[in-house]
């Protein structure tokens, strides 16, 4: 069985602060990681090399400092990393980076293709369906369980409010929650391996099967018009009011906020 | 592309086992706002198996028209037969602006048309507008964590798709004087287009008691006075759909069990929604939630340090205020049911 | 000369990290209290390889180094100083004389299976009347046929009672002073070898400390480590390697009270303000900063110098002496900082200063280490 894990290197999302002076974000010193829905893919898939010995292959799309992302994977045992980096590919939204991700696994092997459910640093959850899309693959996304069933897989697949047991025929492609397992740490000499005696394989636009027009920044359908933050975070007021009004001034600022 | 061929605002509505999820009445409501802005007309597009009767209730909530296909093949959402489906709609009458909600279906769903139709897709808006000038969808969302926000446009695409999140937009009273056209769509869907098989459909309400997991928390301290007191905070709880915890002083108290106990030597938690309950703040406490996204404290003490974290601070008796609270919550979801 | 580490010791380091915070810290204070081994631990340590860091792949190691077996221990000891002993004891004081001194035979049965972390190794020289005088060993082994006969008794032994085997110093010719020690191996449940009474001791309350018993223990001859006479050299020389690990622990003690420290002092307040504003807190803060940050250039020196097979009994003697005392300062001072929450045991400074203390006793005394390093000098 041969299984293509894609994983995106991202800022840990939870160490960024707001600059509280400029309402900025600070980006500096923020650790890069695996992003977690692609990690528990990743142990998801190593599971099935350790029963089934499925040949594991890790691919990541980015930026040149991606790379210890892949090595981390090496390090956690998977056994090919591949690093597709370009200029041409930057800027790239969802429809652009699926594509660019598409373009390159069409030329590779493979029964089973995982992606994270989503990124946290853009929440999108768009590009496994639409490299699903791309590929003409059966797509399972949201996938919280698996078992192998002879040529099929069975998926547990959530909703808001129960599941869906899912029988697919490989190859196909399916989303993975954070929720469906603890990842694995890398071991020790896996991290000496992967630096020393592992290579991460670099693919840029050459090597992969795909239109001009449909990547980057170029490709991408969706433009960032302006972003902005939602504001400095500080004490907030302090009311003293009867229990009623108390009550009724919470609900209206939860609704404010969206939280309710 | 020439994208002026395309008008009109679509929203999927999403169904589950013939019921229709709030939060395609509230894209309706969005929905009309937009097609008013753009003078074109809203259209709902009802995909499931002897579903007819919902159409009817998405006129009386703002459609002006409604796409209905059924086949048994659409009884249960599957990726392929879906997006077969709704894509054949989309390139035959080339709406400009479709709506989803950002449910586990319609986040399915919506990536898988975007890319067969080939057009963008904006993920999780929190608003939507038009562009006064261009007439192009703005639509915004958080990145980064909720860090910020970002209003994406897809000038040359079209439609123009956005997956929004539930519980954002407003949806129309329903009113059943409204009119509207019901008009049945072909499916044309064979039987390979159903590439996957479900072999089990399992309802559940799945309980959390992981505190850390929670998405909002509502705290109590020793405010509460007592441990038949404390119990007022399930009631809130429930009402904001979140799970209760407390301080170290309450857990060792024995009114809450440790497992829940927010804190340095508790858990270290960051819920959307934080509610202190009679917690004055020690260090210890506000070290394990002060990066809650939205804090509400209630605390009789004006100089408690909790109220130097809160968002929103309540000076005030915490067993009058949080009943109170609970019916506020009550009556808000009566008024929006 | 380049102090920064390399892309590889920067994701050990993160990988330390990430597990001494999810798997050890959280069970720190249970082990502490209850006085329980943390068998279950062990057990996730050995599985990410934390058993086998500085030994060869062909021995079941992680094919790593001394830097990194080093790291390791300071991480983990950065919020569990028993967990970081129990590494320690078992890599620097079995695993690794058995590397250095083992036959091709007694590698492939011992170290392996250690080095995989499928058991767990401890080592017996300290008597009741040999502790810094390691020579006045009272323990014999008598060769009899294809056998050594073990009689007598060591004490204060790490991860006894849970180790599955043994490198023991016995005296093989009571004649010859030093040059009539040995060193052996022995495995647990061997006949005539019983584990004795377990301390209650003050820090490091979860690492097992008890008595070994040898009754006419009779162990294969095949498991003489060395040559006869040798052992005194062996004990010394796995000591000298000891020293780093136990500088390591003393390390991550005091590293993990100084952060302890500086999120303590951020959140308290005091006068309407954060002590970490007061000038007092930020020159003790300043102090204990730049003593973990020297005890740190010492223990990594060390750790390198014996990886490249250069001479290092000074540099570790230094590191262990010195870290050990910063250990001491820092979780003083971290107490101090704290006030009287520091005092409790709501907060692990004080679990943290109670465990410091031991590394200026064991694997050689701060006094000893003084010795090594004026002999050195002297010369």
């Amino acid at each position: 069985m041969k299984i293509i894990v894609c994983i995106k290197q991202v800022p840990d999302t939870n160490e960024v602060k707001l600059d509280p002076k400029t309402g900025t974000l600070i980006r500096d010193g923020v650790p890069s990681i695996i992003n977690p829905d692609d990690k528990s893919g990743l142990e998801a898939a190593l599971r099935l090399k350790d029963q089934k010995g499925a040949h594991v292959t890790v691919i990541s799309m980015g930026p040149p400092q991606a790379d210890a992302a892949l090595r981390e994977a090496l390090a956690m045992g998977v056994d090919r990393a591949i690093l597709l980096t370009d200029r041409a590919f930057g800027g790239a939204d969802t429809w652009a980076t699926s594509t660019t991700l598409a373009g390159a696994i069409k030329k590779m092997d493979y029964d089973l293709i995982i992606t994270g459910r989503q990124a946290i640093d853009g929440d999108t959850a768009q590009v496994g369906p639409q490299i699903a899309e791309h590929l003409n693959l059966p797509q399972v996304s949201y996938v919280e369980g698996m078992e192998v069933d002879g040529q099929h897989f069975i998926f547990k697949r959530m909703f808001e409010d129960g599941y869906h047991r899912i029988k697919v025929k490989r190859p196909c492609l399916i989303t993975t929650l954070q929720e469906m397992n603890e990842p694995r740490y890398m071991k020790v000499g896996g991290i000496f391996d992967a630096y020393r005696e592992k290579e991460v394989e670099i693919m840029t636009l050459a090597d992969i099967d795909v239109n001009l027009e449909h990547i980057g920044l170029k490709g991408s359908p969706t433009k960032v018009k302006k972003s902005f933050t939602k504001g400095v975070k500080s004490a907030g007021k302090v009311y003293e009011l009867a229990p009623k009004e108390a009550a009724d001034l919470i609900v209206d600022k939860l609704k404010e906020k969206f939280i309710i | 592309m020439d994208i002026n061929a395309y008008k009109g605002v679509w929203v999927f509505a999403e169904q589950r086992e013939g019921v229709l999820q709030k939060v395609s009445l509230e894209l309706l409501g969005k929905g009309r706002e937009l097609a008013e802005t753009l003078g074109v007309s809203v259209t709902a597009v009802l995909l499931g198996d002897q579903v007819k009767d919902l159409a009817q209730e998405l006129i009386y909530f703002g459609a002006d028209e409604v796409l209905l296909a059924e086949d048994a093949m659409l009884k249960l959402y599957s990726t392929e037969p879906y997006t077969k489906v709704f894509s054949r709609l989309v390139k035959e009458r080339k709406p400009e602006i479709v709506l989803f909600g950002a449910t586990a279906l319609g986040r399915d769903l919506a990536p898988r048309v975007s890319a067969r139709v080939h057009t963008g897709l904006t993920a999780d808006c929190t608003s939507l507008d038009i562009d006064e000038e261009t007439k192009n969808l703005l639509q915004t969302r958080p990145a980064f964590g909720g860090n910020i926000m970002a209003t994406i446009i897809c000038p040359d695409f079209r439609p123009q798709m956005s997956t929004v999140r539930p519980g954002v937009m407003i949806k129309l009273e329903r009113d059943e004087s409204r009119q509207g056209e019901i008009i049945t769509c072909p499916t044309d869907l064979e039987p390979a287009d159903m590439n996957v098989e479900i072999i089990e459909v399992v309802k559940e309400t799945k309980e959390k008691i992981n505190i850390e997991d929670a998405s909002v928390l509502v705290s109590g301290g020793r405010g509460l006075s007592n441990k038949e007191n404390f119990v007022i905070l399930d009631g809130l709880a429930k009402q904001l759909k979140g799970i209760v915890s407390g301080s170290r002083a309450v857990v060792d108290a024995g009114w809450i069990e440790r497992d829940r106990q927010v804190g340095q030597t508790g858990k270290t938690v960051r819920p959307g929604l934080y509610v202190a309950c009679g917690i004055s703040g020690a260090i210890q406490h506000l070290a394990g939630m002060e990066e809650s996204d939205y804090i509400v404290a209630i605390n009789k003490n004006a100089s408690a340090p909790i109220f130097d974290v809160a968002d929103l601070g309540i000076i005030g008796d915490v067993n009058k205020i949080v009943p109170a609270l609970e019916e506020a919550l009550k009556q808000a979801k009566l008024k929006e049911a | 000369m380049d102090f920064n580490l390399s892309k590889e010791y920067i994701m050990l380091q993160r990988m330390y990290q990430e597990f001494a915070e999810t798997e050890v810290k959280p069970l720190a204070e249970e082990v502490d209290e209850t006085e329980e081994f943390p068998v279950e631990t062990v057990k996730k340590l050995a599985r990410y390889g934390f058993m086998g860091i500085p030994f060869p792949k062909e021995f079941g190691g992680e094919g790593g180094d001394v830097l990194a077996y080093a790291m390791a221990v300071e991480e983990l000891s950065k919020v569990c100083a028993t967990t970081g002993v129990i590494v320690s004891a078992h890599t620097s004081l079995c695993a690794t004389p058995i590397y250095e001194f083992g036959t091709p035979a007694q590698k492939e049965k011992y170290l392996v299976p250690l080095a995989k972390g499928e058991k767990l190794g401890a080592f017996g020289l300290t008597e009741a009347n040999a502790g810094t005088d390691a020579s006045s060993q009272q323990t014999t082994a008598d060769l009899e046929g294809d056998e050594y006969v073990l009689n007598g008794s060591k004490i204060f032994i790490t991860n006894a009672g849970y180790a599955d085997t043994y490198v023991v110093m016995a005296m093989t010719d009571k004649t010859k002073g030093n040059k009539g020690i040995s060193a052996f191996i022995v495995e647990k449940d061997t006949p005539g070898f019983t584990i004795g009474k377990k301390e209650a001791k003050m820090g490091i309350r979860g690492s097992a400390t008890c008595e070994l018993i040898f009754e006419n223990c009779r162990i294969p001859k095949d498991n003489l480590l060395g040559t006869e006479g040798k052992g005194f050299r062996i004990a010394m020389q796995t000591l000298d390697g000891g020293r780093i690990g136990i500088a390591s622990q003393a390390l991550g003690i005091a590293a993990g009270a100084l952060e302890q420290t500086v999120n303590y002092v951020k959140e308290r307040k005091q006068f309407g303000k954060p002590i970490a504003a007061f000038q007092n807190t930020q020159f003790q803060l300043a102090d204990m900063n730049t003593k973990v940050e020297a005890a740190r250039l010492l223990v990594y020196k060390a750790a390198v110098q014996k990886q490249n097979k250069m001479p290092y009994s000074k540099e570790a003697a230094m590191a262990k002496l010195y870290a050990a005392e910063v250990a001491m300062e820092v979780t003083t001072k971290a107490v101090q900082l704290h006030g009287g929450y520091g005092y409790t045991r709501e907060y692990p400074v004080e679990r943290m200063m109670r465990d410091a203390k031991i590394t200026e006793i064991y694997e050689g005394t701060s006094e000893v280490q003084k010795m090594v390093i004026a002999a050195h000098l002297l010369k």
